[in-house]
């Protein structure tokens, strides 16, 4: 499925982003990334679909190389791999149908974009993504409007709109509450099984990651130095990963974070039914932070 | 789930107009204006086509401009304008401090802030070169009159900015400075001061800058500096010496840019 | 002197004695310059004439009043005339200003090597010239007549609108560009979905703002020829008319008062 045959990256300014990173990611598979900042997550994520071009290395999808590719191939390739990005990344002024059905723009003609006549069975898919991410009565709104997890939600529809055989997701809890980001990496999880589609998932959240996905690869200082189940992520190997730490006290105060966030949804009283029931309790919770 | 949604329309909601027909009624009215304002324009097309050749040899001439042959004329002018802009700008800007501190709402009382007020719009409203006219016929032909022409804009300009940003200030500041119990004078100069400091002397620079840029204008009606020496040069269609004057000033404008960026990094 | 306020920052003393003594010369400097530039400009003064203008002031006061308000019949054509040539100029001015800032602005230039300085150049070149020495290089070119007072307008506006777009343009989130950038989205596309969404509110203040300016600096086009209601300020202050004058005086004040509240309105409408 995906294939990275010794990928490297190394900054104008001399630093070695990635040196020589080689894995298979099979259909359906749900990859975390971990590792300290800076570590070139962010980068190994950006080479896969060349928004940050490698400097050595290639990159397979579906046995297709994509390092050499460039213009009019690059883009076709581009719109079959779907990415989540970071605080969202949503084109804020624009309405959150307009984001959805951007994710076609490597689909449809210009034409066809500026005038915003996609398709109709385009303009099908959006509404059908919108009502799964639970945002169907939102789609004539702004996106600056949204709350945090909404925007989040957007972002997965954008991506799906492309119909990815692959995707990409650029730390998607980053700037959410523990809650939020608990229902927004079930999304994603779920999406992914519905599909079979592989996901490789940049997480800064050792604990989320454990939860959510069937393989850790562990990258530290640009090279990978674990790679297996979240069953096998132990302190030895954290350590490994992101040096010396008190692992065990990191983890209680984490787990006590992600109560007390639910205590204060508790505390909302009548709205922590429907917020356990996961019916966009995002506004609710971003109120309460 | 996704076949409930199947056939749906969408369009684009409407970016700043809701209703239809206000929409039309508004393009449909910009519209005629245009075409009424662009067929009233009457232009004497024999003229221009004779004009294209003056314009290339304005052209020529700004590639390659003759400085020689006026220098005396432009040196003097340039000298003008360069010593008009600086003592305008200073003399403006001393005075448009306490009448922007007047003019701010959040220190001055009613009276004063009304009285600020009205010389700032006074100030503002009209095109330097009409105050330019006054002032050259009050006060006779030359830089001076140049000179109280550009004091006049730049107390309107700075003192509006200033007053604007005094009232933008963090209230909590003041307010520490105002509870310790101090005076007015020093409310200002601990409280305001500080955080209107590096905005002002930016905002002072950029003045400098748009003084030297409207002494070139304001010599056209006799008030003295380049602007006059340039009008004759056009007046006489001597176009490499409009070029050299106006290349001239494009570098003048651009080192003030350059340097202005400069100070600034390091005000703040 | 300056160790006695140093009194509460004993640390930092020596180095803001040397600094305090740079900052009194930098003053001593300025201030010697300010009588250098003073002398200088006023070296030719007529110092008569000054002392004499408070009574030339009220004389002409005193002429100005009261306005000739009749005089208006005349006024309405060139004042349609002045209204025309700020707009036009200005939409001709945004026209050439959108491609200029777009090579100008360091994210979306093509080559920053060649074209970028050529646009900074254009840009600088227009904002360091005033639209009416624009007016008056044209109108000895064209011939007087609106046309001049429009390209007059449209070339100093080039300038204004170019850096303040470029401006904006280079502050623009670059997330969301990437975002639609890796949807496979062609290069236009990424302008229309990435760039020009975040960039509109701000192209639209711009030129409501340019727009304000150009209806003030086109009441003045007529002093040299380029029409509109200068040309009737020119003709009355040639034949010392001043309640002509002060007709077209308070004319253009009420034309430029309504302008900033449209400006004002529609900048307020689309922020």
């Amino acid at each position: 499925m995906l294939r990275l045959d010794n990928l490297a990256k190394r900054y104008k300014t001399g630093d070695h982003a990635l040196r020589g990173v080689s894995l298979e990611v099979d259909r359906g598979q749900i990859v975390g990334l971990i590792g300290p900042s800076g570590a070139g997550k962010s980068t190994l994520i950006r080479c896969i679909n060349r928004l940050v071009e490698p400097t050595g290395g290639k990159v397979y999808l579906n046995d297709v190389e994509l390092t050499s590719m460039s213009g009019a191939d690059l883009r076709r390739v581009r719109r079959r791999i779907g990415m989540i990005f970071q605080e969202y990344a949503l084109v804020e002024r624009l309405t959150v149908m307009e984001n959805v059905l951007s994710g076609r723009l490597g689909y449809v003609p210009f034409w066809r974009s500026f005038l915003r006549r996609y398709p109709q069975a385009d303009v099908d898919k959006a509404f059908a993504l919108l009502e799964r991410v639970g945002l169907a009565e939102h789609a004539d709104k702004r996106a600056d409007e949204l709350s945090g997890g909404q925007r989040q939600r957007v972002g997965i529809a954008r991506a799906l709109e492309q119909d990815p055989e692959l995707l990409l997701i650029d730390e998607p809890t980053a700037s959410l509450d523990p809650k939020t980001s608990r229902q927004i990496m079930r999304l994603i999880r779920e999406i992914c099984e519905e599909r079979s589609l592989p996901a490789v998932i940049n997480i800064h959240d050792v604990l989320l990651a454990r939860m959510f996905v069937d393989r850790i690869i562990g990258l530290t200082a640009g090279e990978v130095v674990f790679d297996g189940p979240p069953a096998e992520l132990d302190d030895a190997v954290l350590t490994r990963i992101y040096g010396a730490e008190d692992w065990t006290a990191m983890q209680t105060a984490a787990a006590e974070d992600a109560e007390d966030a639910e205590d204060a949804a508790a505390a909302h009283g009548g709205h922590v039914r429907r917020a356990a029931e996961g019916e966009r309790p995002e506004e609710r919770l971003a109120g309460l932070a | 789930m996704s076949t409930a949604a199947a056939g749906r329309r969408w369009r684009r909601p409407p970016v700043l107009i809701q209703s239809r027909r206000t929409r039309w009624l508004v393009y449909g009215g910009l519209l005629i204006y245009l075409a009424l304002a662009i067929s009233t324009v009457e232009v004497n097309w024999l003229r221009v086509y004779e004009g294209l050749d003056r314009g290339w040899r304005f052209a020529q001439g700004f590639l390659a401009p003759d400085f020689v042959s006026r220098w005396k004329d432009i040196s003097q002018g340039l000298a003008e304008s360069l010593t008009m802009t600086v003592t305008s700008t200073v003399v403006g800007v001393l005075l448009a401090v306490p009448i922007g501190i007047g003019a701010a709402r959040n220190v001055a009382p009613m009276p004063i802030y009304l009285f600020c007020r009205a010389i700032i719009a006074l100030s503002r409203t009209f095109q330097e070169v009409i105050v330019a006219i006054f002032f050259v016929a009050m006060f006779g032909f030359g830089p001076f009159a140049g000179f109280l022409t550009l004091a006049f804009a730049t107390i309107g300009f700075m003192a509006k900015l200033l007053a604007e940003d005094i009232e933008d200030i963090d209230e909590a500041q003041a307010e520490a400075v105002r509870a310790t119990g101090a005076s007015f004078p020093q409310l200002i100069n601990y409280g305001i001061q500080p955080q209107v400091m590096p905005r002002l002397i930016g905002l002072s620079l950029y003045r400098l800058d748009i003084n030297f840029r409207e002494s070139a204008v304001i010599g056209i009606v006799g008030a003295g500096g380049i602007g006059a020496t340039l009008n004759t040069a056009i007046d006489r269609y001597e176009y490499d010496s409009a070029g050299a004057i106006l290349l001239l000033i494009i570098l003048i404008v651009m080192a003030a840019e350059y340097s202005s960026s400069h100070v600034r990094g390091w005000v703040q | 002197m300056p160790v006695r306020e140093l009194d509460g920052r004993p640390v930092w003393q020596r180095r803001t004695t040397r600094r305090q003594w740079a900052i009194w010369a930098g003053w001593l400097a300025g201030v010697m310059l300010f009588v250098w530039c003073w002398k200088l400009m006023t070296g030719r003064t007529i110092w008569a004439f000054v002392w004499d203008a408070p009574r030339q002031a009220a004389d002409i006061g005193s002429r100005m009043l009261p306005p000739r308000w009749s005089y208006i019949d005349k006024l309405l054509w060139p004042l349609w005339d002045t209204l025309n040539i700020a707009t036009l100029g200005t939409l001709l001015g945004i026209i050439i200003a959108v491609p200029v800032a777009f090579l100008a602005a360091r994210n979306t230039t093509p080559s920053a090597l060649f074209l970028r300085p050529v646009a900074l150049f254009i840009i600088v070149a227009s904002r360091s010239i005033n639209s009416l020495i624009w007016a008056l290089l044209l109108v000895s070119m064209i011939g007087p007549g609106l046309l001049a007072g429009i390209i007059a307008i449209g070339l100093r506006s080039i300038g204004f609108v170019g850096k303040l777009l470029y401006e904006a343009i280079e502050e623009i989130d670059e997330s969301q560009v990437e975002a639609v950038r890796a949807t496979g989205a062609s290069g236009a596309q990424v302008l229309d979905y990435g760039i020009v969404p975040q960039i509109l509110p701000a192209f639209a203040g711009i030129s409501v703002f340019r727009w304000d300016i150009n209806i003030r600096e086109s009441t003045i086009l007529g002093l040299v020829g380029a029409g509109g209601i200068g040309l009737q300020l020119q003709a009355s202050l040639n034949t010392l008319a001043w309640p002509q004058v002060t007709m077209i005086l308070l004319l253009v004040l009420g034309t430029v008062l309504v302008s900033e509240w449209v400006s004002a309105k529609v900048r307020h409408a689309v922020i």
